[in-house]
């Protein structure tokens, strides 16, 4: 029996539990406040130990992919459920686990409104990404896809800060917008294999043999490409990212930044460079100049951010300006270098994002000027943030260094001129992430600061072992990079391994 | 056993640091200043063994140690790895003996701190990072070591971050050598390119082989030249130098002398071949070096505050490293690195001491006639301000400067195909350099040690500080005789040592070459005596009332330059910056959309309420004409229908 389904359906049912608890005619009289809470952690260690068994699971058939499920679904139409499961997307599901027990355990716990909703919505997501993940039939990933999209605008117009009505919006209606393009993309793509072989089928395999003209594979990759792009964020169509990111509650914006983002590389990955490759390899050198300009631009505007969150949610515009960079350099070094970048920055803008919503929940500021000189009151937080600064900031030894440098590697063969752009990326990364630790941890103490409490021990355990994980992808990502390639298409192509006992 | 020793001696800093970042300052100081300079002091035992091993063992066979492979793609890969050799051998010994006397006088220096486990954190993982600097055989590798360094100096020169100068100072550190650390990352770039590996061994035996362009030679030479550049604080990257004064005293003993700025230094050493298969890098390193010496020289002549004096000292004493480097004698830079760590420790740590004991009075002028309260302070000083000036014979620095002086006579510099620079010229400057060097140092000896005392000095040196100030004054007065010019003596043991292949012999050198390099810095030191040592001063006042003085007093503008070419545009575009401009576009196209629409419904709804009340108004008058006709009078009628008739008939029959 394979574990994929019940990876998908596990956070679904426990949001739907979460839920249920909250309510008080469930429990009666004997109320617990973070009932919902409780359900939460137990269904995400509940699909830890799923997701190390189907990692240990001896493969059903040799081959690089681990791991398949298919089901009917809507069988006249040729849609199924169907899940596989290769080393990109492991990887991308531990990134997503690790990164949502920080998110429970240290953001959502003092949700006080509506908790039960909170967690459903926030579980939703969840499942809505490990769907993505996983969803190898086009339909299915494109219902995953929209699946994370309502939860999130739920939870960022509920629980999020000031401006959360326009920020969720703007959200909205980019990321909806987009997808609209990607189903355009995805039904053209089902009705040209059906043209030319008469089988209706939005199996991702079946698809991949398609032959397709030219033009027509460059129209339908551009569809998928905008739908991602908007998810990545690709430069001009970064607009909606740092308002959600602000405007977002802590736990919703570790989620977006550490994973959400993550999905539009690994959609890139899949569908726009192995379903389309020749389309992809012409429309390569706009991508990576994207990439380039995505990398400058988003660094230059987080050098110009007062608001904490929304510098860091501009560094991240430049770091996955790398990742687009990597993804279209066209070689197996920059893929790796893209792949390990995105887990690189997933925890340490996680993390970073965590630090930031901690200052707010402390001293109800974003603002860099009214924060200051935290280092004397509060050491352990500081030092964690200079840690996730520098790391941000591109040192060799940790997580992002290795990613970008993979990267700038595949770059410098395509283009050295690139190369040396990007470089300069890196040094306004430098500068941005020094004003931040400066303004907000090593500066003098502010006259009118309120007592804070600093980290606990136990928070710091949780910082400590993100921390860990960075040093060992910065200082031996090899295994990472051997295990994290994409699977070639070829393997499981043939339709006699389609079925896979149940 | 040497391959366990090895990785052991950058493991014992690092895991100090490690464990004193995570206490948190719950360790009482005692015990942090103790486990700090207890694991430098192990990793200064351990180089010690080493060397006795490396310099014992029969073959001239570096020790090496592969780690682990670090990054391994179908066109690239890098290890983890560590290679001991000559080079290295003579680095770590620097590092370890230098950084561990520097920690034994912090830890009295910096006793009663608050964030006493921050500071000797922060500076074991300095240690930690340089070892990894020196000790890697990949390039990729000794990037950590590169980046590390300047992380920690960006803490340990903001360490005191109440104060906004500080942070200010450790950013600027940061920003410059970080521009530098980029050109380099390029120049790894374009060598991982071309080679495919950046294993110092391959690629050193690729340039040999010829395997690499010349073009791609000179272009990785000239980005990591700049990145040495930006480290080691010269033209045209050093005004971030004399600002990092800002941390603690230790700290600026061990930027100048051991760790950080030597960097730049050792990594051209390290990569010599490849340098001098790019005539033209060599060329700007030369003369880039002699201009910082001249003019890093000149600007410690008019300072008042006798850090900084130290600080553009170290730049000039850089420059001539550089100039070494350019000429091609490594060797001789590396010599001269390893003296001037020696006496550039020394003069620190005694700078530290007088500091301290002043009040933490830094203006010379302020001071005077110290010699009388401290005569055993006085006595280190003039040890390392002897061994700055290159006093003949007795001092170490005169031997590492008087084999970069001879070697840059013999040699010269091409510019094009048909001109060349000859080594004459740069000798030459290099001589003043050496002269203005002693007047500086003793200008600063004599305002500070005699005259009139006007500060009273307070309490005593302890002995933890003590110790660690006579142990270098020992190093910078017998360092250097480990190699001696031939028309001296012939002891080669510090080129032999690095070179056993053998190194150049000087035996054709005219005799005053050395005699006018022994006499410069005597020159110096009497024109110091006339114009400040004796009671009656010539130049008593603090200077720099001429505008040529303040301009070389605040580094001949450089500053200034950059504020304007630099940082104010950045800011503008900062300024610019503060509004997304995409942002601003999605959001106007929003509100334009909003307006269109509200002037749509507007439009619509007045198009409609016009519409319906002109109906309305042209129903009630038709009505009111029609109402009108239906007069109940025939005659009128019967004219309607004759009219009509008419009008009918007209129509038909004209038609």
């Amino acid at each position: 029996m394979s574990p994929l389904p019940a990876l998908v359906l596990v956070p679904a049912l426990g949001g739907a539990i979460a839920w249920l608890v909250d309510r008080p005619r469930f429990v009666g009289a004997r109320k617990i406040t973070d009932a919902s809470w409780r359900v939460t952690l137990m269904a995400l260690v509940l699909e830890t130990l799923i997701l190390v068994l189907a990692t240990f699971r001896r493969p059903a058939h040799p081959g690089p992919w681990l791991d398949h499920f298919t089901a009917p679904w809507i069988p006249s139409m040729g849609i199924s459920i169907r899940l596989d499961m290769d080393g990109l997307s492991l990887s991308l599901l531990w990134l997503t686990i690790i990164l949502s027990f920080p998110c429970v355990l240290l953001a959502t716990r003092q949700i006080r409104v509506n908790a039960g909703a909170f967690h459903f919505l926030l579980l939703a997501t969840i499942t809505g990404i490990i769907g993505t993940f996983l969803a190898t039939d086009l339909f299915l990933f494109f219902f995953f896809w929209e699946l994370m999209l309502v939860p999130m605008f739920v939870l960022i117009s509920a629980w999020g800060h000031e401006g959360r009505h326009r920020a969720a919006i703007k959200f909205f209606l980019f990321t909806q917008g987009s997808g609209l393009l990607m189903l355009l993309s995805i039904l053209g793509l089902v009705v040209a294999h059906f043209h030319e072989t008469g089988v209706l089928t939005f199996d991702y395999f079946t698809l991949a043999a398609t032959r397709l003209s030219p033009s027509l594979s460059m129209v339908l990759m551009l569809g998928f490409f905008i739908a991602f792009a908007v998810k990545l964020p690709v430069v001009p169509v970064h607009v909606w990212l740092p308002d959600a990111h602000t405007q977002a509650p802590t736990a919703g914006s570790v989620l977006l930044a550490g994973i959400l983002l993550k999905t539009g590389g690994y959609g890139m990955i899949r569908f726009n460079i192995m379903l389309f490759p020749e389309a992809a390899e012409r429309f390569a050198p706009i991508a990576m100049a994207l990439g380039v300009a995505g990398i400058l631009y988003g660094a230059w505007m987080s050098c110009a951010q007062n608001d904490v969150k929304r510098l860091i949610a501009y560094s991240s515009i430049s770091h996955l300006g790398f990742v687009l960079l990597g993804i279209f350099s066209g070689s197996r070094t920059g893929m790796q270098g893209a792949i390990i970048q995105m887990i690189a920055h997933g925890l340490s803008t996680g993390a970073l994002f965590l630090i930031a919503g901690s200052i707010q929940d402390r001293l109800h500021t974003r603002d860099m000027h009214q924060i200051g000189g935290l280092w004397t009151s509060m050491p352990r937080l500081s030092g964690a943030g200079l840690f996730f600064a520098v790391a941000s900031l591109g040192m060799p030894g940790l997580g992002n260094f290795a990613g970008e440098f993979l990267v700038l590697i595949a770059t410098w063969h395509v283009s050295p001129a690139a190369a040396v752009l990007t470089t300069a990326g890196l040094v306004l990364a430098a500068i941005y992430s020094l004003r931040m630790v400066n303004r907000i941890f090593l500066a003098p103490e502010r006259a009118d600061q309120q007592p804070v409490t600093d980290f606990p021990a136990r928070h710091m355990i949780i910082l400590g072992s993100i921390m860990i994980f960075l040093v060992v992808l910065g200082l031996y990502p090899q295994p990472f990079m051997t295990f994290s390639t994409p699977s070639p298409l070829s393997i499981t192509a043939e339709p006699d391994k389609v079925e896979s006992p149940p | 056993m040497p391959e366990f020793l090895l990785p052991l001696i950058v493991l014992s800093p690092f895991s100090a640091a490690i464990i004193l970042f995570l206490s948190a300052g719950r360790m009482p100081a005692r015990y942090v200043g103790l486990l700090a300079t207890g694991s430098v002091g192990l990793s200064a035992i351990i180089s010690v063994i080493l060397a006795v091993l490396l310099l014992s063992a029969p073959s001239a066979e570096p020790i090496r140690v592969t780690l682990w492979e670090w990054m391994h793609t179908p066109v690239f890969s890098a290890h983890i790895a560590f290679e001991l050799d000559p080079l290295s051998l003579v680095m770590i010994l620097v590092v370890t003996v230098i950084g561990f006397l520097i920690h034994l006088y912090a830890v009295d220096y910096m006793r009663g701190d608050p964030g006493i486990a921050r500071f000797f954190g922060s500076m074991t993982l300095f240690i930690a990072a340089m070892l990894v600097l020196v000790l890697s055989s990949d390039l990729l590798c000794l990037f950590i070591g590169w980046e590390g360094v300047g992380l920690c100096s960006y803490l340990l020169i903001g360490f005191w971050y109440t104060n906004p100068a500080n942070t200010a100072a450790a950013r600027k550190a940061f920003y410059i050598t970080r521009i530098g650390d980029a050109a380099m990352l390029c120049g790894l770039l374009l060598l991982a390119a071309t080679v495919g590996t950046l294993q110092i061994d391959t690629l050193t035996e690729a340039v040999t082989a010829g395997q690499i362009t010349p073009t791609a030679v000179t272009g990785t030479a000239l980005f990591l030249l700049v990145g040495a550049l930006a480290k080691s604080a010269q033209i045209p990257f050093q005004t971030w130098l004399p600002d990092a004064m800002a941390g603690p005293t230790p700290t600026s003993a061990l930027i100048h002398a051991a760790t950080m700025v030597t960097a730049g230094v050792y990594l051209i050493a390290r990569l010599h071949i490849l340098f001098t298969a790019a005539t033209v890098a060599m060329t700007v390193m030369a003369v880039i070096g002699t201009l910082t010496l001249l003019m890093a020289a000149c600007s410690a002549l008019v300072q008042a505050d006798l850090k900084r004096i130290l600080a553009w000292s170290t730049i000039s004493q850089l420059g001539y490293m550089f100039l070494a480097l350019g000429t091609g004698v490594w060797q001789a830079a590396l010599f001269h690195l390893m003296t001037h760590a020696f006496f550039k420790a020394l003069l620190f740590l005694t700078a530290g001491a007088i500091i301290e004991r002043v009040h933490h009075e830094q203006n010379i002028f302020r001071m005077g006639g110290l010699l009388r309260t401290m005569p055993g302070i006085a006595g280190s000083f003039l040890a390392g301000a002897s061994a700055l000036a290159g006093l003949p014979l007795i001092t170490a620095g005169f031997y590492s400067k008087e084999l970069i002086l001879s070697s840059v006579w013999h040699a010269n510099f091409p510019i094009s195909s048909r001109f060349s620079l000859s080594g004459h010229v740069l000798w030459a400057i290099a001589v003043v350099g050496a002269f203005l060097t002693s007047l500086y140092i003793f200008r600063c000896f004599f305002i500070v040690f005699f005259g009139p005392l006007k500060k009273d000095a307070s309490g005593h040196t302890p002995l933890l500080m003590a110790i660690p100030l006579a142990c270098i004054s020992f190093l910078s007065v017998f360092g250097g005789v480990v190699e001696i010019p031939d028309t001296l003596a012939p002891v080669h043991l510090f080129t032999q040592m690095l070179n056993p292949s053998g190194f150049f012999t000087h035996t054709e050198d005219p005799a005053w070459l050395l005699y006018a390099g022994a006499a410069a810095p005597l020159v110096g030191l009497s024109v110091a005596w006339l114009l400040w040592g004796r009671t009656s001063s010539v130049i008593q006042e603090i200077p720099g009332q001429t505008i040529i003085i303040r301009l070389t007093e605040s580094g001949w503008g450089f500053d200034i330059l950059y504020d304007f070419v630099l940082v104010r545009p950045f800011r503008f575009l900062n300024w610019l910056g503060r509004h997304d401009i995409l942002d601003r576009m999605s959001s106007g196209a929003a509100s334009a959309t909003r307006r269109t629409n509200a002037f749509l419904v507007r439009f619509r709804t007045g198009i409609l309420s016009y519409v319906s009340e002109r109906t309305i108004v042209m129903t009630r008058e038709g009505n009111v004409l029609l109402a009108r006709m239906q007069n109940g009078r025939v005659r009128w009628y019967a004219a309607w229908i004759v009219t009509g008739l008419c009008v009918a008939l007209a129509s038909a029959v004209l038609s």
